[in-house]
């Protein structure tokens, strides 16, 4: 079912213009409110006027991370704070997490835009949703809270974990659509599993799978363990959350919410625009977003823009799946980390340049994260029980700082391979 | 009065001792004893041997992660009861004992225990007031 026939079925023409208007919009919002936005502008030498249409976006600024984290907390700021309502974060406490602050306006956006997505599964007024996204500062339970209250579903708030609570209320209340991590769904199936309980027997229909990259084979494998149809989602805080693009029910690629969140695709080495089919850097303008607008906020995920007509008749255009990334970062059941944020931690905690392994798996159904770290003089001792401390010491300060679970396990020195004098950070055994 | 330990860390992989010991053997080195603690991912082998600077360099050299650690060898009589009779003065002084372990002497009837305790000093202090020998370094290399 299509939520919002106007907007998302709208011709092209009339979603430029619209862009076009909303630009201009954002652009003098930005320009006279958010002094970063200013000096940024002024440095390219682009004025508000010289925004004439959607074109025009090119003569803009970028925005990185590393901008969000260097304004923290309140300096992307475009209204005043009585007209903030809510704020959530990124993940991880290390350095500045990114802020997004959202005005009553945002989260009416926020609830349509999620609403729009669980349309695309035909959620309706008789659905049970089970949100089992975390709620909190970070922005997957409440987005999904929102669309499901303005659909007028009946919404269970369970949040994320508690595996066993999960089978029961599903089973209890009868859910109809589950909303989790992908990895989490299977852990849930497997568990199910084990305790001879059947997804045939549940009435749950569909599910809505995001914040981690996900494939077409474990698409396969969620819908064969769950017997529901299984939807790609996908968001991002900077933005604001879920509900910046999803799939429609022919499932091939997600359409994103371009008359809220404009999208480009870069080349990540130029920052030169690419055409539509091109495949790059996946770049997004916040369109209407009035607390914290966002300029070209460059995403670093890799895909490519479908610009086809989609048999759904929705007119917006879709992006496909993501293909990689242009840095580092890794999603850990959700969770977004970077290697630069757990060689600090172990920097800070044993005072030298560590050498270090992140190595990644999915172990079942749920990535497991292991933290190889080379043993060396300084933090060696000849008692066990204090080298376990060390080990506990350190996984417990990465779950504070980063809220991912790690087990940290040392190793003999130079056993981490190094190419060319440079260890190699990241082992990412997924295959996702 | 303190004797020094050299002790090595090792991943729990195969191959990792034999690797230590050779590199020992090779550079002419007598171990006199040693004791292994493990986890299930590494474990830290503490060798008493006859030369711990050159045991350690060598093993430096090798790529191994190498400490050497001040403990003391107490001779007990090898019978019934000599190792609890130890035990009773380390307790009632309460010696924190971090590790031990024990090896036979060739030449007597005496055993050897090898004790890393918080405060060496008053260990030996304790020990030797009991009548204990606690040997010294010579005396350890010449075993």
């Amino acid at each position: 079912m299509i939520w919002d026939k106007k907007h998302e079925t709208m011709p092209n023409d009339d979603l430029r213009a619209l862009q076009s208007q909303r630009l201009k919009d954002v652009v003098s919002r930005v320009y006279n409110n958010v002094p970063f936005y200013k000096k940024k502008m002024d440095e390219l030498g682009v004025k508000p006027e010289d925004i004439k249409s959607i074109d025009d976006i090119v003569k803009l600024p970028f925005t990185t991370k590393e901008d969000m984290r260097e304004v923290f907390p309140y300096g992307l700021l475009a209204t005043e704070m009585e007209n903030i309502v809510e704020i959530h974060t990124s993940s991880g406490t290390t350095g500045k997490p990114v802020v997004d602050a959202y005005t009553q306006g945002d989260i009416d956006v926020w609830s349509e835009v999620m609403a729009r997505t669980m349309s695309m599964g035909d959620v309706g007024k008789n659905d049970i949703v089970q949100n089992a996204y975390g709620y909190g500062l970070f922005t997957g339970g409440l987005g999904v809270h929102y669309g499901a209250r303005k659909i007028g579903a009946n919404i269970i708030p369970i949040s994320g974990g508690n595996t066993k609570r999960q089978l029961k209320v599903l089973q209890d209340f009868k859910s109809t659509v589950m909303t989790c991590t992908p990895s989490y769904c299977l852990y849930l199936a497997e568990y199910a599993r084990e305790n001879g309980i059947d997804f045939k027997d549940l009435p749950v229909r569909v599910g809505f799978f995001g914040a981690e990259p996900w494939s077409e084979n474990m698409r396969k494998e969620i819908e064969a363990k769950l017997h529901l149809k299984a939807y790609d989602i996908y968001g991002l805080t900077e933005i604001i959350g879920p509900g910046v693009a999803a799939e429609c029910e022919h499932q091939n690629g997600l359409h994103i919410f371009e008359d809220h969140f404009y999208p480009e695709i870069i080349n990540p080495e130029t920052g030169e625009q690419l055409k539509d089919g091109e495949k790059g850097e996946l770049v997004i303008t916040t369109l209407t977003k009035e607390g914290t607008p966002i300029l070209r906020y460059r995403i670093r995920d890799i895909t490519f823009l479908m610009p086809e007509a989609c048999k759904c008749g929705r007119s917006f255009r879709r992006m496909h799946r993501l293909m990689g990334r242009t840095d580092d970062m890794l999603i850990i059941r959700g969770v977004n980390v970077f290697p630069s944020q757990i060689e600090q931690i172990l920097f800070r905690m044993e005072g030298i340049e560590p050498h270090y392994q992140l190595v990644v798996s999915r172990d079942g159904q749920l990535d497991s994260l292991e933290v190889q770290v080379e043993m060396n003089e300084r933090i060696f001792s000849d008692e066990i029980k204090k080298l376990e401390e060390m080990e506990k010491a350190i996984a417990k300060e990465i779950a504070y700082e980063l809220a991912v679970h790690a087990t940290v396990k040392l190793v003999e020195p130079k056993s981490i391979a190094r190419s060319e004098g440079k260890a190699k950070r990241v082992i990412d055994n997924r295959n996702i | 009065m303190s004797i020094k330990q050299i002790s090595i860390f090792l991943e729990n992989k195969a191959g990792r001792l034999y690797e230590v010991s050779s590199a020992l053997g090779d550079a002419n080195i007598d171990i006199h004893a040693l004791s292994l603690a493990d986890t299930s991912d590494f474990g830290i082998l503490r060798l008493i041997v006859n030369q711990p600077e050159k045991a350690s360099t060598t093993l430096k050299e090798k790529g191994f992660t190498v400490g050497i650690t001040e403990v003391i060898a107490v001779e007990v009589e090898d019978k019934p009861g000599g190792f609890a009779k130890v035990m009773k003065i380390m307790q009632d002084a309460k010696i924190n004992i971090e590790y031990m372990y024990a090896f036979v002497e060739k030449t007597k009837d005496n055993a050897i225990v090898i004790f890393r305790v918080d405060n060496i000093e008053t260990a030996i202090n304790t020990l030797e007031k009991k009548g204990l020998h606690i040997l010294r370094e010579a005396e350890v290399l010449d075993l």
